[in-house]
């Protein structure tokens, strides 16, 4: 299939990758489908990889499958720990309720589980997790040949090597774009089994990578410091995944999923991650010959940001500056304040839900999927009883006042700091 | 009673020869180029070389495939199959599907071993490459005493379980000890510190010493304990574990062959005179404790671990 064609004398792209994001929650399930994902995954209570994590009931799993069927959008289920033995028992029942549920596919690491869901779940799709570190086309070709409907490339590969995978085997291939990644290979590394006791792959992955260490070297039983007082020590921690810029790229070699990590999280984070990729896609598939990159949408991403961020393997080996020295956090730029529930068109008073402190004289901004950002100076705040307030001062408190332009429900409103 | 192989990694062609004297009835060889963390870099030439001294002592060799590769090596790994299957070497191990693919095209008589280290942790998954034609798993290290001997139960492949040595606990693709030097500004160290022996990274929190090197594979972080269950093999020999593994990787080649002399009484005595070995493994322990190297402590790894998550 062609990725582009001419009509009306315009080149088009129509074949049009899947926006795949994460959710920890119904809530940010929700969220994600409508700020403009076509797919969403999420974990259950078992067999996925973050043990920490709200994660979802099967109830949850239908309700958010029916959520997204309103939309179009598929939802996929993480299981992809590899397994110990006692891990077995209840297997066919966790997969058979996936199916049950609706759900569209799984994401698997364990050849127990891919071979248990073809046998007892049949209409799950099976797609490869990154945590097989998939890295060439051979080993794509096998588990082609398996049966499997959709492979997530290892983050080691890079464009060319991508475009290769593409050219010499017939399988949709998802590779990640955003978030947080692992600096080891995935599924290759046991740091935290060695140092906390918890299993990496099965979810209990403590990040001792993110840690800081001193580095030596030994000289006959003598340990020599290979660093000064003021250095920074040794650390291993990645930037953050960012390949906005790459997005032209991917689409043009035709891969057919963009993953966004992040099911740990907030709402606020996967709203806005996904509603500035959506615009990209968007954009470039509509007129790929005249797409750039807009400013507005880089400060956009910027604006839910808790580290920096850099485009690692997809456009070659990362160095040092793709890596995080000293300090390993930077601290957003902007919080989410309110969620919107409710807008009256007459009175043009807006009913929110608070989730962070605001009161007024304050300047806050509103995004989402329906409208354009806009900054908006709140003046008296009201409660549900109509009551005057000197602040919207406590979490998930109903809160009202007006607004200047229309806003939707699920509109977003963050407050910069 | 039946005895598991005994398989040991050697340092150089030279060093099979006393390994074998030592009572190692396998070694794993190969090269960096399509192996991963092996004690000693084996050339084609040594290979053949290698084939010739283990066929003098019935001593089995096993090259090491199982590095994850990118497009770049792909297409040469039929090369090399084809070389090792001349050398009619006793078995390839693998971890990548792609070696296997290529294994099935042109040697297809060929044994194959699967070991990605971390991820063989079930029976199932063990069975599951047997049927693609694997003809041994290799378990991960992670695994405790009684998941390993359930394994085993279950398995319809050879299962080897690694005894003795150092195990990795980390591989990146990204070249982090350069990495440092270079964000450093200290561009001169660059190269020289990227493959320099003996480095660790030193956990405060823990007191441990984690030793840390780069290669064509990228950076490998290795665990800060050697296992040592010279003492403890009884439950397994029980259950007819096919092989026992001696790692070397980063040791001196005659602290391995010691190694791999108290393990070869060990075994024995345990397979055939338990009484024995029950009065004798506390000496055997010993005398491995008496040979380690000062910064390297022993301890039983996962065997006797609850791990949680």
């Amino acid at each position: 299939m062609s990725i582009s064609q001419i009509i009306d004398g315009k080149r088009v792209i129509v074949k049009k990758p899947e926006l795949l994001a994460p959710a920890g929650n119904l809530e940010k399930l929700k969220v994600a489908v409508h700020y403009g994902a076509d797919a969403v995954f999420i974990g259950g209570q078992e067999y996925g990889l973050r043990s920490n994590a709200d994660n979802f009931t099967l109830e949850e799993m239908a309700e958010g499958v029916q959520f997204a069927k309103q939309y179009g959008a598929k939802i996929y289920v993480t299981t992809n720990i590899y397994a110990h033995n006692e891990n077995i028992p209840g297997l066919e029942d966790y997969l058979r309720g996936l199916e049950s549920v609706g759900v569209h596919g799984i994401i698997v690491a364990d050849p127990l589980i891919i071979e248990t869901a073809r046998r007892v779940a049949p209409k799950l799709e099976v797609h490869l997790s990154t945590q097989q570190s998939l890295t060439n086309w051979k080993a794509v070709q096998f588990w082609k040949e398996e049966g499997l409907e959709r492979v997530v490339l290892a983050r080691e590969t890079s464009a060319e090597e991508i475009r290769e995978i593409k050219e010499k085997v017939d399988i949709e291939i998802e590779t990640f774009i955003h978030g947080a990644m692992c600096i080891a290979y995935s599924g290759r590394c046991v740091l935290s089994n060695h140092m906390t006791a918890r299993d990496s792959n099965r979810g209990g992955c403590c990040q001792s990578c993110r840690w800081d260490y001193d580095l030596y070297k030994l000289e006959g039983d003598q340990a020599l410091a290979l660093f000064d007082e003021t250095d920074d020590p040794f650390a291993m921690s990645p930037k953050d995944l960012n390949l906005i810029q790459s997005i032209p790229k991917m689409i043009e070699l035709g891969i057919d999923s963009l993953k966004i990590e992040g099911r740990m999280k907030s709402i606020h984070y996967v709203a806005t991650v996904v509603s500035v990729y959506r615009k990209v896609i968007d954009a470039y598939c509509a007129d790929p010959d005249n797409f750039v990159i807009r400013k507005e949408w880089l400060d956009e991403l910027d604006k839910c940001a808790n580290r920096d961020t850099a485009p690692a393997f997809f456009e070659g080996v990362p160095g040092y500056k793709e890596q995080m020295f000293g300090t390993h956090s930077k601290k957003t730029t902007y919080d989410f304040v309110g969620l919107v529930l409710d807008y009256d068109k007459q009175t043009g008073i807006v009913t929110l839900q608070q989730r962070n402190f605001f009161k007024p004289g304050d300047e806050v901004e509103f995004f989402g999927p329906e409208i354009e950002n806009f900054t908006q100076v709140i003046e008296k705040i009201w409660d549900e009883e109509g009551n005057e307030l000197d602040a919207a001062r406590h979490p998930l408190q109903i809160v009202r006042f007006k607004v200047d332009r229309e806003v939707f429900p699920y509109n977003m409103m963050r407050k910069g700091h | 009673m039946k005895k598991p192989e005994l398989l040991v990694t050697p340092t150089s062609v030279a060093h099979i020869e006393q390994l074998a004297q030592a009572g190692a009835n396998a070694v794993i060889i190969g090269e960096q180029r399509y192996g991963l963390r092996l004690a000693g870099e084996f050339s084609r030439q040594d290979v053949a070389d290698a084939m010739h001294v283990a066929r003098k002592h019935g001593v089995r060799v096993y090259v090491a495939m199982n590095a994850l590769f990118h497009n770049d090596k792909v297409d040469e790994l039929s090369d090399y199959v084809r070389f090792l299957a001349e050398q009619q070497v006793d078995a390839i191990v693998f971890g990548d599907p792609a070696v296997l693919m290529t294994v099935r095209e042109v040697a297809p008589h060929m044994k194959l071993h699967w070991n990605t280290e971390t991820t063989a942790t079930n029976w199932y998954a063990c069975n599951y490459w047997g049927r693609k034609g694997a003809k041994r798993a290799v378990l991960a290290r992670e695994l405790n005493m009684e998941e390993i001997i359930d394994i085993k139960h279950h398995a319809e492949v050879e299962i080897e379980v690694q005894v003795h040595g150092m195990t990795c606990m980390f591989q990146s693709k990204r070249s982090l000890i350069g990495n440092y030097f270079e964000y450093q500004g200290k561009f001169m160290e660059v190269q020289q510190m990227k493959y320099a022996k003996g480095l660790f990274l030193y956990d405060k929190e823990r007191d441990n010493k984690y030793p840390i090197f780069e290669d064509e594979n990228g950076t490998h972080i290795m665990s800060p304990n050697d296992i040592c269950i010279i003492d403890e093999l009884g439950d397994m020999i029980d259950a007819e574990i096919d092989s026992f593994k001696i790692d070397g990787v980063l040791h001196e080649s005659d602290y391995i062959t010691e190694v791999t002399k108290l393990y070869r009484r060990a075994i024995d005595l345990c397979a055939e005179n338990r009484e024995q070995y029950e009065e004798e493994k506390g000496e055997l322990l010993a005398r491995i404790e008496a040979i380690q190297p000062k910064h390297r402590p022993l301890d039983t790894g996962f065997f006797f671990k609850e791990t949680v998550y």
